[in-house]
């Protein structure tokens, strides 16, 4: 029991001691308010943030850019890498061109964008359509190709045609592959939204960020800090969790 | 469930397919892998093809399965061409190729559409394994595997079941327990039997008529009357065996 409690919290210790220093050292003066607000400063902020309804404002805000972007580019990657993964044809119509643009860093589109959408809603849901898409091409791509073989000869000897063969046979096959994909889009979803709304915008979390950077408001900026963190974090969870439902049967979650 | 019928003390399904190859001729890419293969295998029949590694036996399989096309000449279901056929031959493989991400039930019942149900658990009751109906394939051990694959072909009631080495991967013991699980599948139910292997004594075993292929001929074609079920012991039965091996050997 004890020794249980002791390896439960020992991961926390760390981060416990951090904040008691750090509160320490703002409090006697070692390191300035103004530059790195104290834990409990930042706390108080939090909550200010929460009462007036602003955090909810610019949270859901800057969740809806990133759902929208994932549909949107996770859909085209999806169904192009379904296509390509099925068609010789499409494969090679599209896959030289695909690539190409895959190499171009969507951050690189931002002064472009700015030209073409302003600073509106869809200057950022296209780059973060831009920056999911391709993760989830090339895993979808890949698990398509990657099926073997012999599944799918055994699925048409067994009357498994069409729309059943996919849905039956390919896509539960390329899933685990898929996942692979949604995960790392999830990342490149964050980062490219964090820069978007930092560069042009009037809502979210990023804009929040900077309007506190031009008023001095570190322990705002820490407060967007730490809820991108979360952001990240509860979107891996969610993908974890599809993931192991998806892929009950999957060799590593059999016994589990 | 299968209608036997007797006619000259000789047992068959109506269900079951008549196979016959004419001069067929099979080459991939100017490599000429079947030459001149004629064969007639009768209603209900269970044929063994035996050959090395690469003589050709697989590939006549898929000819008669219908997974490949003849270069030249015909494989005819009943006088039919196996594309016209309402007969439907269903493939076992060496490998079960059972699906990872489907339960056992669901494997089983691949491909059937309405009420599949109770047909596949019945299948799964015949081969043993209805207690494990709602595992997950990766679950089970290679013996089982096949199984199941083997409930998954005859659920759709066969009139031609075709075993693509089924038995090479398992283990001695395992191996037999199939051997006889097919067997008495076969005596109930009298589908056309086409098994490829290597084993020879799994030949005998098993088959009605023994087929050898040597780099794409028949070279062997031999009856096989002992009565079933057949012991090892049985002199006729190394008779036959030593028959086959000399011929593979000599």
């Amino acid at each position: 029991m004890t020794n249980k409690f002791i390896t439960s919290f020992i991961p926390w210790l760390i981060p416990i001691i951090i904040v008691i220093v750090w509160q320490v050292a703002v409090a006697v003066g070692v390191v300035s308010a103004q530059l790195l607000p104290a834990p409990f400063t930042i706390l108080t902020s939090f909550y200010n943030l929460l009462v007036s309804g602003e955090l909810f404002y610019h949270m859901s805000g800057s969740l809806a850019r990133a759902l929208i972007g994932l549909l949107i580019g996770g859909g085209i990657g999806f169904v192009l890498g379904v296509a390509n993964g099925l068609s010789k044809f499409s494969y090679a119509f599209t896959d030289t061109t695909l690539q190409m643009i895959r190499n171009i860093p969507n951050l690189a589109l931002v002064p472009l964008v700015i030209i073409w959408f302003g600073i509106d809603e869809g200057a950022k849901i296209f780059l973060v359509s831009i920056g999911v898409m391709f993760p989830i091409y090339i895993n979808t791509l890949h698990g398509i190709k990657n099926i073997d073989p012999g599944f799918i000869e055994m699925g048409k000897m067994y009357g498994v045609k069409g729309w059943r063969l996919f849905k039956e046979i390919l896509l539960p096959g390329a899933l685990p592959s898929i996942f692979v994909g949604l995960r790392y889009s999830l990342g490149v979803m964050w980062m490219t939204l964090i820069v978007a709304e930092t560069i042009a915008s009037t809502r979210g979390v990023g804009y929040l960020a900077m309007t506190a950077q031009q008023f001095m408001q570190s322990d705002i900026i820490i407060i967007t800090i730490l809820l991108y963190a979360f952001f990240g974090k509860i979107a891996d969870m969610l993908s974890r969790w599809g993931e192991k439902r998806a892929l009950r049967w999957h060799k590593s979650y059999v016994n589990n | 469930m299968a209608v036997l019928t007797k006619v000259k003390n000789k047992v068959y399904n109506e269900h079951a397919v008549h196979i016959s190859l004419k001069q067929v001729e099979k080459s991939f890419n100017d490599k000429v892998v079947l030459k001149d293969i004629s064969l007639e295998i009768g209603t209900g029949e269970f044929v063994v093809i035996v050959g090395k590694s690469g003589s050709g036996k697989s590939t006549l399989l898929r000819l008669i399965s219908g997974l490949e096309y003849p270069t030249y000449g015909n494989v005819l279901f009943d006088d039919t061409s196996i594309d016209q056929s309402a007969k439907s031959a269903k493939m076992m493989y060496q490998d079960s190729r059972l699906l990872p991400w489907k339960k056992v039930i669901d494997n089983v019942g691949l491909g059937l559409k309405g009420n599949w149900y109770p047909k596949a658990k019945e299948k799964l009751e015949q081969v043993g394994l209805l207690s494990h109906q709602n595992d997950w394939p990766s679950t089970l051990s290679g013996g089982q595997q096949q199984r199941v694959a083997l409930a998954r072909a005859l659920v759709h009631n066969p009139s031609l079941l075709l075993l693509d080495e089924p038995m090479s991967a398992l283990d001695a013991f395992t191996r037999l327990e199939m051997q006889n699980l097919i067997e008495n599948l076969w005596i109930k139910q009298r589908f056309t039997a086409l098994l490829v292997t290597h084993d020879v004594r799994e030949a005998v075993k098993l088959g009605d008529r023994i087929i050898l292929i040597e780099d794409g001929f028949i070279t062997l074609d031999i009856k096989n009357p002992i009565s079933r079920p057949r012991s090892l012991t049985n002199s006729q039965f190394s008779k036959i065996e030593k028959q086959v091996l000399d011929r593979i050997m000599n």
